[in-house]
């Protein structure tokens, strides 16, 4: 066979072209095979508002809620636990919640529509563990620091009891506010957001 | 004369498939260096534990639902009213505990011996990926119990994507495919766990050993026995595969499996190590266990993950600690690769790697007090500083002259005397009033010719650090 005169740049061309081509067509295939693992449409329209009735809570107890699968805790703070958090600001992270996730009407010192009244999702903002509530001053396992606050077990990190991050600890921000807002004095819709007239 | 009716065969397909040639060149012609001690054991040892794994995990998925209704009391059933499913089971958990510890002790012969080194580089990322995919299957496989400690352990290493800079929210979600741990991310880890993670760890298994028998085995004496080669070419300190390491290693088996049907059959929980307590309670999203700690051989990691105090650097160390792993073969400068022949910066640098290692292994079982945490700081230092400052004390310090062929070793044959006179030095005989009123002749322990061992242990064990 005569290989004299056979112009390679023209297989060449074509082998590129057909790389291209064929490396075009598997992106394309890739994109339903990777969003398929994407949260369904099922699990996307999951997570229903939910109701809860406070008006039978005593002070300082803590009521965990079932929201979109995650635990959101409703905790009613007293007037002792409300003067610690506001001497406790230069310890913590994020004091005033700049870098925190939470609805407007909760982006306050005490991260509440009202101040006995505190909403959070109970997952840490480090590796999603669900804090344990330690509402004692100065336990033993914990030291003469612990003002009383959320514990993380997971990672060790600290959270006062409006939810916010203490220096030095794994969590990077405060716990996560849901959107709530009050249908009536005791009455509390977690997942709907509070309009401006609602939480004054 | 007429061929046999099986040779005819037997040649029929030797003329289709190259199946003498596979055999000589992987088994009866692999030539090994002839000083292997017990540590070449491990890696034949993983191989097995990974067909038990095999073999264990298609019968335990005859039986197990990856439903976030059904997981968790189908694996009860499997225990319950299987016939022999607790056997299949315990094997099944005992054995992903066992791969990690014959694994980890196949990656430290590897740094004792430098089998890492230049040429065999590849070997050892291999084996790192390996170990990586090893993680990964542990992992998914953990889930699928659907208990406490699989909810919330799967909660915490999946959102250590999170900490990933704008993407890291975005993919955690997309790894869950739900807002939190929910029946799709069982679903999919039952499929990574049963087929994608396996056939990969085959893959890379056969990587592995193709790129080992490439370039031939290391030694404990780390040089290379292709230097001396007789008029055959074959090594002058080789030995076939087969049948010579064969045997050798189904002694190994032996022993090996001694201990982990002993696990199996008395201890198949290991006191919480490998099969947790929280874990025989049914996943609970709405409460972290009050104690949460990764299953044993995650440990060491974890505590690096815990020690730092924010999340991106924490997971950033945690993924340093591995990928430094990788890095091994051109972080080591010494020219030679046996630590009986490097300096004694290396041993004692070794030595303290091994400490920090274990010690992190221990902190990550144990709460997150301040004072664990310092501990654990210090520990993961030491781990880095191993590995980072490799390149500088590899350098500097002076290896030992190498011999030109491998060493003999004392076997154990030859140590039984010695072991018997220590034995005699650290005993007394005293005469033992026996009940009936008679008197005898019996050994007991002498202080004076124990602490005189000690101390000559202690001296050996300085002077082999030098």
């Amino acid at each position: 066979m005569n290989n004299e005169g056979v112009d390679k740049s023209k297989r060449q061309f074509l082998t590129t072209a057909l790389t291209v081509v064929g490396a075009v067509g598997t992106g394309y295939l890739a994109v339903p095979f990777l969003a398929q693992m994407q949260p369904s449409v099922k699990a996307m329209a999951a997570g229903a508002p939910v109701e809860v009735d406070i008006s039978k809570m005593e002070p300082g107890q803590l009521l965990r809620v079932e929201w979109r699968g995650k635990p959101v805790w409703i905790l009613n703070r007293t007037p002792e636990i409300l003067e610690t958090l506001k001497t406790l600001d230069n310890e913590l992270r994020d004091p005033l919640s700049q870098e925190s996730i939470q609805p407007s009407s909760s982006k306050n010192q005490m991260r509440a529509i009202k101040p006995e009244i505190f909403v959070a999702i109970g997952l840490c903002t480090h590796l999603g563990c669900s804090p344990t509530y330690r509402p004692e001053i100065a336990p033993n396992d914990l030291g003469d620091k612990w003002k009383g606050g959320f514990f993380c077990p997971c990672h060790g990190s600290w959270f006062d009891l409006a939810g916010r991050v203490y220096r030095g600890v794994p969590a990077p921000t405060n716990l996560e506010i849901p959107p709530y807002r009050y249908v009536t004095d005791t009455q509390i819709i977690i997942g709907e957001e509070a309009t401006a007239g609602a939480s004054a | 004369m007429k061929p046999s009716r099986l040779t005819t065969y037997g040649n029929w397909v030797l003329d289709r498939f190259p199946l003498t040639k596979l055999w000589n060149d992987h088994m009866a012609q692999y030539y090994a260096p002839k000083n292997f001690n017990f540590w070449y054991f491990f890696g034949s040892l993983a191989l097995l534990v990974l067909v038990n794994q095999f073999v264990t995990g298609i019968l335990l998925t005859m039986n197990y639902k990856p439903d976030a209704q059904l997981a968790f009391d189908s694996v009860e059933y499997i225990m319950r009213d299987v016939n022999w499913g607790w056997l299949v089971r315990y094997m099944h958990s005992t054995g992903a505990s066992a791969f990690f510890i014959v694994v980890y002790l196949h990656m430290f012969r590897g740094l004792l011996y430098g089998s890492f080194k230049q040429p065999r580089e590849l070997i050892w990322i291999f084996g790192m990926l390996i170990f990586v995919a090893l993680m990964a299957e542990a992992f998914m496989g953990y889930l699928l119990p659907w208990g406490q400690m699989s909810y919330w352990g799967a909660q915490v290493i999946i959102s250590l994507f999170s900490a990933i800079p704008v993407v890291g929210d975005e993919l955690s979600l997309w790894v869950r495919g739900d807002y939190v741990v929910s029946d799709a991310t069982l679903n999919r880890f039952f499929a990574f766990h049963v087929i994608s993670v396996p056939l990969v760890l085959v893959l890379l298994v056969f990587l592995h050993i193709v790129a080992l028998h490439e370039v031939g085995s290391n030694n404990p004496d780390g040089i290379e026995i292709k230097k001396n080669k007789n008029a055959n070419g074959i090594p002058l300190d080789g030995i076939p595969f087969h049948p010579y390491y064969t045997v050798k290693d189904i002694v190994g088996v032996g022993v090996f499996l001694v201990f982990f049907a002993t696990v199996i059959f008395y201890m198949p929980e290991m006191g919480g190590y490998f099969l947790e307590h929280a874990n025989f309670i049914p996943a609970d999203p709405m409460k972290t266990p009050e104690h949460i700690a990764p299953v044993w051989y995650f440990t060491p990691f974890y505590a690096i993950l815990r020690a730092i105090p924010d999340k991106f650097a924490g997971v950033i160390g945690m993924g340093g600690a591995i990928v430094v792993l990788f890095l091994l073969p051109w972080l080591d400068r010494s020219e030679v690769k046996s630590i009986r022949y490097r300096g004694g910066t290396y041993k004692k640098a070794l030595l303290l790697f091994v400490i920090s290692f274990l010690g992190l292994g221990y902190l990550g079982t144990q709460p997150a007090t301040p004072a664990a945490t310092t501990v654990a700081r210090i520990f993961t230092a030491i781990y880095f500083g191993f590995f980072l400052l490799m390149p500088l004390y590899t350098r500097w310090e002076k290896a030992k002259p190498l011999p030109s062929r491998v060493t003999d070793q004392p076997s154990l044959e030859d140590r039984i005397p010695a072991l018997i006179e220590t034995y005699h030095e650290m005993t007394v005989q005293k005469p033992v009033t026996q009940e009936d009123g008679t008197t005898v002749m019996k050994r007991r322990p002498h202080p004076a010719g124990i602490l005189n061992v000690i101390t000559r242990l202690a001296i050996k064990l300085k002077k082999s650090l030098d």
